[in-house]
């Protein structure tokens, strides 16, 4: 070391915090890089005992993920030879693909959900925090943490009268009723994070635009909202994530039309239980762009799950 | 009010014409922006509360909505209050709660710790560490499911393979006195992360003078630690456990996707619980006494807490 300092650690201390941390980071990847080789085992390699590290990869689980497969008679299997690859994996256990599985729409309900309601939180959270963080609004302390205290109740406390009402109004099981909710279940995590980012760009902006002639709007839209992008968009992913992630008013409130991924991915596993690859791939397609959003979100994460409290 | 270029813009212009740049009043735009939030909230979470509150005080069910709804007083939350079965239920919460907490804390703080000797490389590991509590809880709890399957499950193979036990003599999620246990383990693997991240940024606000200065005065690296950086810590570390004590009292999804509750109810922490009497026994009027008795608890613990965190931070 060039220069003493007291505060910064030894080499020799560095290189134990190191390996610790890197041993635990290790362990804690394990659960998830069990669930992606899962993925492409064969339903028997996935079940055997000791649990195989090495195997034969198949996509048989992405396979049976998409689709659904009926049995058929041997005269059939002969007649009609399988003419793509995946035909041929499902005709391994002289099965038909007989079209595709509800997995597609489930993912897709999902991403219509998940943008819509973090597009309707982000726009209205990015309005209402930039009030509560310029303007002078009477009992302001109070609404915000009215607004962070609807986060407090149990989802499912909520769930009760939501059930009744939606069904009042025909919004059972629809997308629109859905992306209502998570945006009211998100808008608190917008304002509070939002502010938090505009509470750091200094008024001098605006107040020069205000001087050139911009209205309040075209200040806010014009000088604002640009500076305040990095803060926009990592609060929609937050928000994103979330509603992707979500399932207690998912398997309450949806059933067919509207139900989104996580309530469907736990009944892949099928009738006899024993597909466990289908789950873990469906799994696997599902985490893994959260897991990219992640390491995309890595120098916003902790002022996102603090809503804003701690910044570094 | 303190001169800012506006007030003295605003001072220079006169007022039809100040009305004529500014377009609407800053008082107009306000309500403009944050008009709809309240209202979205309003009509997604308040006025569900007050319906709550009306139907718990009835013996309503929403799977027979042409019967007539009697109103019952306060026999509702009577019953819950004196049902044995419930107080199970707070205690599985309770040690849940508990348990969680106290080895998230301990792990995410020591990991904090650590991470913050600068070791090269750190940002890289601290990413891969955090990666499980972004994901969603009903899927990792399905995929943990498999890992806790005796026999065949990982978590039961690395368990047997260093302790010599049978892979399949336990099941984790099967057995009244592992299953409590189980969901533990599955919430600290998921959150403790999150204790760490906030842990880390408390850390890293302890500016490096007064370490330097305890140094000057011959204070010991364990002295420093217990009269410095812990107290340093500390308000960062109540908030941590703030959000996961709201978070985790009302747990529901990785829980009923891992045990569902079982074996027994010895899992069925209140979330499940309420779920059972709302929607698979339709006792809507009892379920809505049990959601705001939960909320008010949730609320009360949380409201005195944050005057405890209050308390630390000012010292």
């Amino acid at each position: 070391m060039s220069s003493f300092s007291v505060t910064e650690p030894s080499t020799r201390s560095k290189w134990f915090a190191g390996s610790l941390v890197i041993l635990y980071a290790l362990i804690t990847m394990v659960p998830l890089a069990w669930i992606m080789l899962t993925g492409f085992k064969s339903p028997a390699d996935a079940i055997s005992y000791p649990p195989k590290v090495i195997f034969d990869p198949t996509l048989e689980g992405y396979v049976n993920l998409f689709t659904t497969r009926t049995r058929q008679t041997d005269e059939f299997l002969a007649a009609n030879p399988p003419e793509t690859w995946y035909e041929e994996i499902v005709r391994q256990y002289d099965m038909v693909i007989a079209g595709p599985s509800k997995f597609g729409e489930r993912f897709l309900n999902s991403v219509i959900i998940g943008f819509g309601s973090t597009f309707l939180s982000v726009f209205l959270g990015t309005l209402a925090a930039y009030a509560f963080s310029r303007f002078k609004i009477p009992l302001a302390d109070d609404l915000l943490f009215f607004i962070l205290s609807t986060r407090m109740m149990p989802p499912i406390a909520v769930a009760i009268p939501i059930f009744l009402m939606y069904r009042q109004l025909g919004l059972s099981d629809t997308h629109l009723g859905m992306i209502l909710l998570y945006t009211a279940v998100n808008i608190s995590l917008a304002v509070w994070l939002l502010k938090s980012f505009i509470d750091g760009i200094p008024t001098e902006y605006e107040e020069a635009a205000l001087i050139d002639g911009y209205t309040r709007f075209q200040a806010f839209y014009k000088v604002v909202l640009p500076q305040a992008a990095t803060g926009i968009a990592s609060t929609a992913i937050f928000c994103l994530i979330f509603a992707w992630n979500e399932y207690a008013f998912a398997v309450l409130l949806t059933s067919g039309t509207a139900q989104t991924a996580p309530p469907f991915i736990p009944t892949i596993i099928g009738v006899g239980g024993l597909d466990w690859p289908a789950v873990a791939a469906g799994a696997t397609i599902f985490l893994l762009p959260v897991m990219i959003f992640t390491v995309a979100l890595r120098k916003h994460l902790l002022r996102g799950i603090t809503f804003g409290a701690v910044r570094k | 009010m303190t001169e800012t270029p506006i007030t003295r813009a605003a001072r220079g212009t006169p007022p039809t014409v100040a009305r004529k740049i500014k377009g609407l009043s800053d008082r107009a735009i306000a309500w403009i922006f944050v008009g709809p939030t309240i209202f979205l909230l309003l009509a997604v979470n308040i006025f569900p509360l007050i319906w709550t509150i009306n139907l718990s005080f009835t013996n309503f069910r929403a799977n027979r909505p042409n019967r007539e709804v009697e109103y019952v007083g306060l026999r509702n939350y009577e019953r819950i209050l004196t049902d044995t079965d419930i107080w199970l239920n707070m205690q599985a919460t309770a040690h849940f709660l508990f348990w969680t907490i106290v080895l998230q804390v301990l792990i995410g703080f020591t990991l904090a710790y650590l991470i913050n000797k600068k070791f090269k490389g750190n940002d890289l590991w601290t990413t891969i560490i955090v990666l499980p509590m972004m994901l969603s809880p009903a899927v990792v709890g399905n995929f943990w499911k498999f890992l806790y399957q005796p026999q065949i499950g990982l978590f039961n193979y690395i368990v047997a393979f260093f302790t010599g036990k049978d892979p399949s003599s336990f099941e984790m999620l099967g057995q009244v006195n592992l299953a409590p246990w189980s969901i533990v383990i599955v919430d600290t693997w998921m959150w403790t992360p999150f204790v760490m991240l906030i842990c880390l940024a408390g850390l890293r606000s302890i500016p490096d003078y007064i370490y330097e200065a305890a140094e000057i005065d011959r204070a010991s690296k364990w002295r420093q630690f217990w009269t410095i950086t812990v107290p340093m810590v500390m308000p960062f570390l109540m908030l941590a456990v703030l959000f996961r004590g709201i978070e985790n009292f009302k747990m529901f999804d990785l829980v009923v996707q891992l045990t569902g509750g079982g074996p027994g109810s010895t899992t069925e922490l209140t979330s499940i619980n309420l779920k059972r009497e709302a929607f698979e026994k339709w006792r809507t009027g009892y379920a809505s006494a049990y959601a705001i008795i939960l909320f008010v608890t949730v609320f009360g613990l949380a409201s005195i807490y944050v005057k405890a965190l209050n308390k630390v931070k000012e010292r």
